[in-house]
C-alpha cells in the first residue's frame, strides 16, 4: 500500500480492513473471547431488557388479535392492506443487505465484507422471521394458512391459485428463508469447530461439536466447502434480486393507480438494499464498541456501506422520479388525481415529504468523506433511513388505497394502539434474537478474517523459478 | 499395505504440526513428490491450491447442483401445471388454465432451492460428515488446527509408510513436531 500523505488519525487517512499486528492467534481468541467470555457487557443487558419488553408486547398483542380477530387492527375498506404489509415490506426489504454482503460481494471478491457478513446473515434470518409473522397474522387465522399458503394434498382437494402473485411471495420468502438458514449455517461449521476446541466448559464443547459435524479443517474438506460455498453464493444472487421483485409484484401487477408501475422491481430491490446497509449500520456502531472490535470492523467497513447506502438511495429517488414522471406522462386522470392527492392535496401529503426529507436530503450527507468517517453522523442518518423506508412503505400503500376509484368508498386509515404493539413488538423480537446471537454463536466468521493475514495464502512453490 | 499393516497395528498415521501456512505448503509438495497417496493437510481456513498440491480433485458438487437445480425446477412447473389444469381448475378472469407466464416465479424459486440444498447436503455428505470422532482428533496438538496451526498426516496405509523413515521425512519438512496417531 503507498505510504499515506495524511497523518495516522487524520479522517483522510486509508485504512485497513483488518487492523496491523494481527496473528492467527489473536484473532482466533479475540473474535472467540465474545461468546466464550463470561463476563457478558452492562450495556447488552441493558439493550436486551428493553428489547425482551416490547417482545412482550408482541405477544400480548397476537394473543389479543387471535381472541378478538383483526378488527382490533387499523384496517379497514378500503385500506385492507395496512400495517400488517408495510411492515412486512419493510422487514423483508432489511434482510437483503445480508444476502447481498455475503453473496454479491463474494463474487466481486470483496475483502471488507469478510469481517460483516455473517452478522449480516443473521439478521437477514431474524428480519425473515420477524416479516412472515405479519401475513400470516394478517390471515386472522393462521392455523388455517396452512392450506390458504402451501400447495399440500389436503382432504378439501383444494389447491392455491399458482396465477396470483400472492402465492409467488410464499416460495419467494419461503426459499430466500430456507437458503439463507443453509448459507449461514454452511458459513458457521468452521467457526463452531474452533468453539469446540477452544471452549472449556464441557457441555459447551458438546454442543458446539455436535453443531460443527465434526469438522477438522481436512484439506479436501475446504476444497469441497469452497466449492459449494461459491455455488450457494452464485444461486444466491438471483435469488434476494427476485425475493424483493415478486413481493413488488403483489402491488405492479394489481391495477391500482399508484401501484401498477413498472419501476417497482428495480425500485423495490434498491429500497431493500438501502434499507439493509442503514439496519446493518444501525446495529454494528453499538455492537462494535460493546465488543470492542475495532481491530475488525474498521472505519473501512463504515465508510464503504455508507457509500452503498448512499449510491442505492439514489437509485430509489430515481424511482420517486420515475413514479411522478409516468403519472404524469400516462394521462391517465386517475394516476394524475393519485399523484396530486399523495404529493399535495391529500390527507397524507405530509408523509411523503417526510419520506423526502429522511429518503433523500438527510442521506445526501454521506457524500462527505468526514461524515463518512464520523460515526454519530453514520449512525443518525441511518436512523433516518430506517425511518423513511417504513415511511416510503406507508406512502406506497396506504395513499394509494384511501382514495379508491369511487369517492362514496374513501375512507381514512388510522393505526390502534395494537397496531403500533405489534410492530414495535417485532423489532423487540429482532433485536432480542440479535443480542441472544452475539453472544452465542461467532459474530465475526474468524475463519474468513485468517485468510486477511498478509501471509495466508502463500505462493505455490512448485511455479517458482519457472519462466517469466 | 502389507509390509505397514505388519508393524504398525493400530497406528493411523503420523502427525506432523508447522507453525506456517508456507511451511505446510512446501511439505506437500514434497511429501506429494516423495511419492505418498494416502495423506492429508489441515488448516484453520481454506489455503487456494493446498488440495490441489495433495493431487485432490473432484468437481462432482457442480454436476449434483445442476441437477438438483433441474429437479426443482421440473417439479416446480410440474406442481402447478398439475394441479391448475388437472386437479382444480379454475377460471380466472378468463386466463388460459396453463398460464405458463404466471407459473415462471415458482418454478425460479424452486429451481433455486433444490440447487441450493443440493450443494449445501452434497458438501457435507461428500465430505463425509457429520463424523463426531476421527483419529487426528486423538492427538491433544489438534486442538489448534481450527486455530492457528497447520498439520499434515501420512496415514499407515500408504504404500510406501515406514514409520521411522516417514517420522525422519517429516521432521526433516520444517515440522515443529511429528507424533504418532493410535486408529
Amino acid at each position: 500500500m503507498p505510504v499515506s500523505q495524511y497523518p495516522e488519525g487524520d479522517y483522510r487517512a486509508p485504512v485497513d480492513v483488518l487492523a496491523p499486528g494481527h496473528t492467527y492467534r489473536s484473532i482466533t481468541d479475540k473474535l472467540a473471547s465474545v461468546v466464550l467470555s463470561k463476563q457478558t457487557p452492562f450495556t447488552w443487558f441493558l439493550v436486551f431488557l428493553v428489547a425482551f419488553m416490547f417482545l412482550q408486547g408482541l405477544l400480548i398483542s397476537l394473543t389479543y388479535l387471535l381472541v378478538r380477530g383483526v378488527g382490533i387492527w387499523g384496517n379497514n375498506q378500503p385500506v385492507g392492506w395496512a400495517f400488517p404489509i408495510i411492515n412486512f415490506v419493510w422487514w423483508i426489504g432489511i434482510g437483503h443487505a445480508g444476502t447481498l454482503i455475503s453473496a454479491i460481494l463474494l463474487l466481486f471478491k470483496q475483502d471488507w465484507r469478510t469481517s460483516i457478513n455473517r452478522f449480516a446473515e443473521a439478521m437477514t434470518l431474524f428480519a425473515v422471521a420477524c416479516a412472515a409473522i405479519f401475513p400470516l397474522f394478517h390471515t386472522g387465522r393462521p392455523w388455517l394458512a396452512l392450506y390458504w399458503l402451501l400447495p399440500y394434498p389436503n382432504a378439501m382437494s383444494l389447491w392455491p391459485n399458482f396465477r396470483s402473485p400472492l402465492i409467488w411471495d410464499v416460495f419467494a420468502v419461503g426459499t430466500y428463508g430456507s437458503v439463507s438458514l443453509l448459507f449461514w449455517f454452511i458459513g458457521l461449521i468452521p467457526d463452531l469447530a474452533s468453539f469446540r476446541d477452544k471452549a472449556e466448559h464441557p457441555v459447551l464443547k458438546r454442543v458446539y461439536g455436535v453443531l460443527a459435524l465434526g469438522w477438522r479443517g481436512s484439506a479436501r474438506h475446504w476444497y469441497r466447502y469452497e466449492h459449494a460455498y461459491l455455488l450457494l453464493a452464485g444461486l444466491s444472487t438471483p435469488l434476494v434480486l427476485s425475493v424483493h421483485t415478486i413481493v413488488s409484484f403483489d402491488f405492479s401487477v394489481s391495477v391500482l393507480p399508484g401501484w401498477h408501475a413498472t419501476i417497482f422491481p428495480p425500485y423495490f430491490v434498491a429500497g431493500a438494499i438501502y434499507a439493509g446497509f442503514a439496519m446493518v449500520l444501525t446495529l454494528v456502531i453499538p455492537i462494535r464498541a460493546m465488543f470492542k472490535l475495532h481491530d475488525f470492523i474498521t472505519l473501512r467497513h463504515i465508510d464503504n456501506m455508507a457509500k452503498v447506502m448512499l449510491v442505492t438511495g439514489l437509485v430509489v429517488v430515481y424511482g420517486y422520479a420515475c413514479e411522478l414522471f409516468f403519472g404524469w406522462y400516462s394521462a391517465n386522470p386517475f394516476e394524475r388525481f393519485m399523484l396530486l392527492n399523495r404529493t399535495m392535496v391529500g390527507p397524507y401529503a405530509w408523509t411523503y415529504w417526510m419520506l423526502l426529507l429522511c429518503n433523500f436530503l438527510v442521506p445526501q450527507l454521506m457524500w462527505s468523506k468526514r461524515m463518512r468517517r464520523n460515526l454519530l453522523a453514520v449512525f443518525v442518518v441511518s436512523m433516518f433511513v430506517n425511518v423513511g423506508m417504513w415511511l416510503e412503505r406507508f406512502v406506497i400503500i396506504v395513499t394509494s388505497l384511501h382514495r379508491d376509484f369511487l369517492p362514496s368508498s374513501w375512507e381514512m386509515f388510522y393505526p390502534t394502539i395494537w397496531d403500533f404493539m405489534t410492530f414495535f413488538g417485532t423489532i423487540g423480537l429482532f433485536v432480542s434474537l440479535m443480542f441472544l446471537f452475539v453472544r452465542v454463536l461467532p459474530l465475526i466468521s474468524i475463519f474468513e478474517v485468517r485468510t486477511l493475514l498478509p501471509d495466508a495464502t502463500p505462493k505455490d512453490s512448485s511455479s517458482e523459478g519457472g519462466s517469466h | 499395505m502389507a509390509h505397514a499393516a505388519t508393524s504398525d497395528a493400530g497406528l493411523y498415521g503420523l502427525l506432523a504440526e508447522f507453525e506456517t501456512p508456507r511451511t505446510l505448503m512446501d511439505a506437500v509438495h514434497a511429501v506429494h513428490r516423495a511419492g505418498y497417496t494416502d495423506t492429508d493437510a489441515f488448516s484453520p481456513y481454506p489455503i487456494h491450491g493446498l488440495a490441489e498440491a495433495l493431487g485432490f480433485k473432484d468437481r462432482r458438487i457442480s454436476t449434483l447442483v445442476l441437477l438438483g437445480g433441474i429437479t426443482g425446477a421440473v417439479a416446480g412447473y410440474g406442481l402447478q401445471y398439475w394441479t391448475s389444469v388437472f386437479a382444480y381448475p379454475l377460471n380466472i378472469g378468463g386466463r388460459p388454465l396453463h398460464s405458463w407466464v404466471s407459473f415462471i416465479p415458482p418454478t425460479f424459486e424452486m429451481t433455486i432451492l433444490f440447487a441450493a440444498f443440493t450443494a449445501g447436503i452434497s458438501m457435507v455428505a461428500l465430505n463425509g460428515l457429520p463424523r463426531p470422532h476421527h483419529p487426528v482428533f486423538n492427538s491433544e496438538r489438534f486442538e489448534r488446527a481450527s486455530q492457528d496451526r497447520f498439520f499434515l498426516v501420512i496415514e499407515a496405509t500408504d504404500a510406501k509408510f515406514q514409520v521411522d523413515e516417514t517420522r525422519a521425512f517429516l521432521a526433516g519438512l520444517g515440522a515443529s513436531s511429528v507424533e504418532a496417531l493410535d486408529e
